[in-house]
């Protein structure tokens, strides 16, 4: 395949050829060690078969499936409002999210475009929800390399983000706010300030992380050089969101794409790092986190006034043909190929999700690594079963 | 404890047993789906504090465990696991089905491949509803299951009729009033 891979295999052959000259009585077997289904560092349920000889894997495969709950199905038996309800939980750390392709594509659909208000209230809660979700996998970083405190602090700043959507959708951890048209209510008296406020807190947490965390010698050794994947593997493997920037790609949705959302009235920056190891992974999510805060902080500025609604019909039904939208979910890629066929309800909707496609580099990367460092690669991947399996 | 295993307990040591049991349960955590975010939060975080009720949220293994949060979407996938799970702890043991996909399949009820209720297969002690549940109605379930162990008869639970004698209405957090 590519250089990587080949020093990859020699060196896993060299390794072999000196085994093999050192043990000539004591040969060692291969040993097969299942990781999961319930694992810490699996985020869920995702099984991972490693075949290892002593203590290099020699061969890895995820086995997903254990949170497989049909959702593509599902989705051909609900109608269009209920299927936002249903998207939520793909994603389930950040729920607003997920809704929001959705949302588009079927309003691409009906031809219809939210008013700004709503446009720009979407995209609040959208970078809200990348907050919630990434500041959870900081303090997660942490407590797959053995480090307990940086996960405390996270639930702690967490929280302030969980109040804020409560607050302004009434969900806490689903929103389901999202309309065809526009968003179901406004934006709560005080939310604005407050929200600022929350943001401050969060900024706080991102510098107490890079220093407690990433500013750590331990932690450091643990993801330097651990887990490099080269831009090209990256691409061929699908990857998308913070693990396709961290290989050196210059890649953001948010960015690239036209969609009616605010993102293009703020001033903001797109993240990469050139090494494509582990740390870059974790470095990557930290500084979009930080960058999140500060696109809130603007977009909190400048709301502009007016409806939040367009003019939608009451019983929504959605006029013939085929939609796909994409858009920078936490994760990564996240987009919906919605076919209507005139009735209430979607005739089929393939979804894109982000992990799925991140975590199908499992068995490259893991191929030649040792057995601590499968943790701390599968932590830098970050995936979401939810997402996964769908 | 030759009187415990005949199941003759004076009501003082019954007492004094329950009481300990009750606060000193060990928490394994079986996350599944979005409930398990929401369980780490009660469990994991300094906002709800859970160990502040006498609950151990960090057990090493099931075979430590008093009391198993099945927290989330069950798969028919992952059902066989969540049975050999409960048949390794040990005896007492209580069940929290946290979440309407654990509790009757939520909003996948009509899914292939969900389970719907992990009473199914396993006997449930306390239902907290929600999807997913706040932290708060998960440490009032655990807190409801507290009161119940208190009023316990531990006889009647280690001789063995163990399924007659505790087979009772199970709690539904939310539901009314407990006992």
């Amino acid at each position: 395949m590519t250089d990587l891979a080949d020093r990859q295999k020699l060196s896993y052959i060299a390794a072999q050829a000196a085994d093999a000259r050192l043990n000539v009585e004591l040969e060692t077997e291969g040993m097969t060690l299942n990781i999961g289904p319930q694992h810490p560092a699996t985020h869920g349920t995702l099984r991972i078969i490693v075949r290892l000889d002593g203590e290099q894997v020699v061969w890895a495969e995820p086995s997903a499936g254990y949170m497989h709950r049909g959702y593509e199905k599902l989705t051909e038996v609900r109608t269009f409002p209920q299927v936002t309800a249903l998207v939520n939980r793909i994603d389930w750390l950040g729920s607003f999210a997920n809704e929001v392709p959705f949302i588009l594509a079927a309003e691409q659909l009906m031809d219809i475009e939210a008013p700004p208000r709503a446009q720009w209230i979407r995209t609040i809660l959208f970078e809200l929800s990348r907050i919630a979700n990434v500041s959870l996998f900081l303090g997660d970083l942490g407590v797959q390399l053995g480090a307990v405190t940086p996960v405390f602090m996270a639930f702690r700043d967490r929280e302030y983000v969980l109040n804020l959507i409560e607050s302004a959708t009434g969900g806490r951890f689903h929103p389901n706010f999202d309309r065809i048209g526009g968003l179901k209510d406004d934006l709560p008296a005080g939310w604005i300030a407050e929200t600022k406020q929350v943001m401050k807190k969060l900024r706080n947490f991102c510098d107490e992380i890079e220093n407690l965390l990433f500013g750590n010698e331990i932690f450091q050794s643990r993801l330097r050089g651990i887990g490099v994947i080269p831009a090209d593997v990256a691409k061929q493997y699908g990857l998308s969101g913070a693990n396709l920037r961290a290989s050196g790609v210059d890649w953001d949705l948010r960015r690239d794409q036209k969609l009616p959302l605010a993102y293009d009235k703020v001033d903001w920056k797109v993240w990469t790092h050139p090494d494509g190891d582990s740390f870059a992974r974790c470095w990557i999510r930290l500084q979009e986190t930080r960058e999140a805060t500060h696109i809130v902080d603007q977009l909190l500025d400048g709301i502009p006034s007016g409806p939040i609604m367009a003019k939608v019909p009451r019983i929504i039904k959605v006029p013939e043909g085929e939609a796909w939208v994409s858009t920078e979910n936490p994760l990564g890629e996240m987009g919906y190929y919605v076919v209507s066929k005139g009735d209430l309800g979607p005739f089929r909707v393939k979804i894109r999700s982000a992990s799925f496609n991140n975590i199908s580099i499992v068995p490259w990367v893991l191929r030649g690594v040792y057995v601590p460092d499968v943790i701390s690669i599968l932590a830098s991947l970050y995936f979401i079963l939810g997402d996964i399996d769908r | 404890m030759g009187l415990v295993d005949k199941g003759r307990l004076p009501k003082p040591l019954t007492t004094l047993f329950n009481m300990g049991r009750s606060y000193s349960l060990w928490v394994y955590q079986w996350g599944l789906a979005c409930c398990a975010i929401e369980m780490g939060a009660a469990f994991g975080s300094p906002r709800y504090d859970v160990m502040r009720l006498g609950v151990i949220p960090l057990p090493a293994s099931p075979r430590q465990a008093d009391l198993v949060v099945i927290s989330g979407t069950v798969t028919d996938k992952m059902a066989p696991s969540i049975k050999r799970l409960y048949e390794q702890m040990p005896e007492p043991k209580y069940v929290i089905s946290m979440g309407s996909c654990a509790n009757c399949g939520g909003p996948y009820w009509d899914s292939y491949s969900v389970t719907k209720g992990i009473d199914q297969i396993i006997p449930v002690d306390v239902y907290v509803p929600g999807c997913p549940p706040r932290p708060e109605a998960l440490l009032e379930g655990v807190v409801l299951l507290q009161q119940r162990i208190k009023n316990e008869d531990m006889g009647a639970r280690w001789r063995g009729e163990g399924t007659k004698a505790i087979v009772r209405e199970p709690i539904v957090v939310g539901g009314g009033p407990v006992e």
